[in-house]
């Protein structure tokens, strides 16, 4: 009865949803406010109604119903509640729930707070935003039902993939769902601001706390998902440059380039035409991200073909989408009238140089990431192209962003004093040079990039913090009008800087954990030692224990630090007889920001093990980084500027704010 | 500065931009990628002793061979070439005998493979799809495998 009733609902969803993409267009068409007024209760009513399809799905997984086929196959009676729940959207079938949910919520967050919009405008928002949700309706209806039956009804499930079975990857693909769907809020702004033909400041303005809104899920997503790998995967790397990672990394370069263009698109009514493209970009790259990871193009082009009718459906909206929104650029853009003018150095051009090297950047993960799918499609011929390739190209196209990154908030609008931003970056540069003499004096002839690397770590951090340093005038005047200063500030300043201190947190723990940590592997016997730099760990031995779906072997160590303990790590080996598989869980012992990372290997029959031991320095700073980011995202997205139709602040208060 | 030296500019930065872009990509591509092979490739290909590859296939029944300080030698066959393989380094979980593998290293001479790395089969890509064919014919081909893996893969992916 549930499922049913959530196949139901699903199928009234996409009956809304055909409503929702047609009559407000009409209605925006012909001026009727009626017609228009159709878009928000039904986005609001689509929502209601995906939500009670998921609910009857996860009602589904909990209660273990094995009569539906998904749970069937991702789901075992004997897992703990929690993995019962996240299995949902551990499939296919279950994440193009979730993909449709969250469409859906972002579809009715606008009809909720869109309610400043110019009413034609949010009209058509919402009916393009209807037509990515009716396109995805209709993939899952005919290609991914996850309500289908099974007769007669198995005992017992096949198990979600012990690899999934994780509280990280629990969180994971929601929050990379936000973001990636959160872009096509964006996406839907830019196509009815070309069917309408205007575009104005006000549009961005509109635009830009969506964006940010997506961009900051994405940055968690991102973060989160290379944690889990980081601790999952037991070899100890955080990144991977696989393509499923860079499907995520695309949308959220594009993203981060879109927040900038929009920046100037909203202050100087410039770069408009760009900043319709990159909304377009942006969320096409977020399609091409699901396209990748759900058509089964990447497992293999041979599985895509053997299957096709998934792969070939969301290339299809991929199509639509995508050419159709470019087309529709190609067609209006030249329709939109130009903005203003601005002088090569001045904000305006820092911001298109953060825009030019974005794009670059993303382009070259984009070419490594489909060339292989290509190449392989047309002469069927397989290369893998790994992290050498990413290195050696988005690394020095991310490199001028990086030294850049600092002046551009010092830069005056329309007409910038590069000489004069380069003096008060002065402080921050003289602490980039001592970081580079303290290393290279400490590392002692090792590679001669470890020692930059660090002084631009260090140079990114003290330049953000320079820029608020600057705008309160701390060092010129009192503390007590700093501060006051400083609560004047409008909190996108204070985004800003965070976003770009967080940037240079993880740089430093990037180049602490690639260039200063080191690695053991060795087998050992109970009642032996591995060392490796101050630490010290005793193998005490091995047991087994049960776990509520599998077995495992549990490795204990005794950790010392110059002779001192300082406790005890716990990896195992778990095996999960319901699909025969098994997984290692690696340990982890925190210290300070680095960490000691040691994962366990296959037991030999003579009772030794190995083990593989690696001193990570700096390496939560990476994930720290991503998280400062993020609060930097949340200050900006609450500055009362972007919440449309706040009230002004009071005038004493702007007196305060300095001129931007 | 008049407008369109205004504009020449923007649009002088932008393809120097890109050149620069397209000149790392190149130049990277050139130096890093490495092409896929089954051991069956490796014979017929010829493959110079000392040319980096990825090989892929099953690690044949009975061929695993342990040494001291995790030395490592097996076989990867395709059904119809094998390859000795070997390797210093602990294994991923999902490295089984019968099972699929795939291992990134150097030719050392005809039939002789040294291994840097070995890929936990996390998905389907590390068994070339040649092998996967050969294995199929043989009726070596469990179902459920790709399946399995294809589902690791999407878990990395969301």
């Amino acid at each position: 009865m549930i499922p049913e009733l959530g196949h139901y609902a699903l199928v009234l969803a996409l009956g809304l949803a055909l409503v929702q993409a047609s009559v407000p267009l009409y209605g925006a068409r012909t001026n009727d406010p009626v017609l228009m007024s159709v878009a928000g209760p039904t986005a609001l009513a689509q929502f209601g109604f995906v939500a009670i399809a998921f609910g009857a799905l996860v009602a589904c997984y909990v209660t273990s119903d094995f009569s539906v086929v998904n749970v069937f196959e991702n789901s075992h009676s004997a897992k703990p509640l929690i993995y019962k729940i996240t299995g949902v959207w551990g499939n296919h079938e279950g994440s193009m729930m979730l993909w449709v949910l969250i469409l859906s919520v972002f579809g009715a967050l606008v009809a909720l707070f869109g309610a400043n919009l110019p009413a034609r405008l949010k009209a058509n928002v919402l009916a393009v935003q209807s037509w990515i949700a009716s396109t995805f309706y209709l993939f899952i209806l005919l290609t991914s039902n996850p309500f289908l039956r099974l007769s007669p009804a198995p005992l017992e499930g096949r198990d979600l993939n012990p690899i999934l079975q994780d509280p990280g990857l629990a969180i994971h693909p929601p929050l990379l769902y936000l973001g990636y769907v959160g872009l096509s809020i964006s996406f839907s702004f830019a196509i009815a601001a070309l069917i309408e033909g205007r575009i104005d400041a006000a549009w961005a303005r509109w635009v830009r706390p969506w964006t940010l809104l997506a961009w900051m899920f994405l940055t968690l997503g991102i973060a989160m998902g290379s944690y889990w790998a980081y601790y999952t995967l037991g070899w100890g790397g955080w990144w991977f440059w696989d393509p499923v990672e860079n499907a995520s990394l695309m949308p959220w370069i594009a993203g981060t380039a879109l927040l900038h263009s929009a920046v100037v698109m909203e202050k100087r009514e410039a770069l408009k035409v760009w900043t319709i493209l990159l909304a377009i970009l942006a969320f096409s790259l977020s399609l091409i991200g699901t396209f990748l990871v759900r058509s089964g193009v990447l497992t293999s082009v041979h599985a895509f073909a053997s299957d096709p009718m998934r792969g070939v459906f969301i290339l299809m909206i991929l199509i639509l989408f995508i050419g159709g929104g470019l087309a529709l650029f190609a067609l209006r853009a030249p329709v939109l009238k130009q903005g203003g003018l601005f002088a090569p150095v001045s904000r305006e051009g820092a911001l298109v140089l953060n825009n030019l090297f974005l794009v670059s950047a993303c382009a070259a993960v984009f070419y490594g990431t489909l060339y292989p799918l290509a190449l392989e499609a047309v002469t069927g011929s397989k290369i893998s192209v790994g992290a050498p390739f990413f290195n050696a190209t988005f690394g020095p196209l991310f490199l001028p962003l990086l030294i850049a990154a600092p002046f551009g908030p010092l830069l005056a609008w329309k007409r910038g004093d590069l000489l004069g931003v380069a003096q008060r970056l002065l402080g921050a540069a003289t602490l980039a040079v001592i970081v580079i003499a303290v290393t290279f004096a400490a590392e002692g002839g090792g590679p001669i990039l470890v020692p930059f690397a660090f002084g631009l770590a260090a140079f990114v951090i003290t330049g953000a913090v320079t820029d608020l340093i600057e705008r309160t005038a701390l060092l010129k005047v009192s503390p007590r009008i700093a501060f006051a200063r400083a609560r004047g500030l409008p909190r996108s300043t204070w985004g800003t800087a965070l976003a770009h201190l967080g940037l240079g947190v993880t740089l430093l723990g990037i180049v602490g954990e690639t260039q200063l940590g080191a690695e053991r592997i060795a087998e050992i016997k109970p009642g032996q030692s591995i060392s490796l730099r101050h630490y010290d760990l005793h193998f005490d031995g091995l047991a087994n224990r049960e776990g509520p779906n599998y077995r495992e072997l549990v490795g204990t160590f005794t950790v010392s630090r110059n002779g001192e303990p300082i406790g005890v790590m716990q990896p195992s080996k778990r095996s999960f007889p319901s699909r025969g598989t098994a997984t290692s869980e690696q340990a982890l012992m925190t210290r300070g920001a680095g960490q000691l990372y040691l994962a366990l290997g296959e037991p030999n029959p003579d009772g030794s093990v190995a083990v593989r031991l690696y001193h990570k320095p700096l390496v939560l700073l990476i994930w720290l980084g991503a998280v400062v980011m993020v609060i930097g995202g949340g200050l900006s997205l609450s500055d009362r500027r972007l919440r449309v139709g706040a009230p002004r602040p009071a005038k004493s208060q702007a007196a305060m704010q300095p001129a931007e | 500065m008049t407008r369109r030296q205004r504009r020449l500019i923007l649009i002088g930065s932008a393809l120097s931009v890109l050149a620069v872009a397209v000149a790392l990509m190149l130049s990277a591509f050139k130096d890093s990628i490495v092409f896929f092979n089954s051991p069956t490739d490796v014979a017929e290909k010829q493959l110079a002793p000392g040319s980096r590859i990825r090989l892929g296939g099953l690690v044949k029944e009975g061929s695993v061979v342990r040494g001291e300080n995790l030395q490592v030698r097996f076989e990867v066959t395709d059904g119809k070439n094998t390859i000795a393989v070997a390797y210093q380094g602990m294994l991923p979980d999902l490295f089984r005998e019968g099972q699929g593998v795939v291992t990134e290293g150097v030719i050392e001479s005809a039939g002789r493979f040294k291994a840097d790395s070995v890929l936990a089969k996390h998905d389907e890509t590390y068994m070339p799809k040649e092998v996967a064919d050969a294995l199929k014919k043989q009726g070596h081909w469990k179902a459920d495998d790709g399946k399995q893996a294809g589902a690791a893969s999407q878990g990395r992916a969301q």
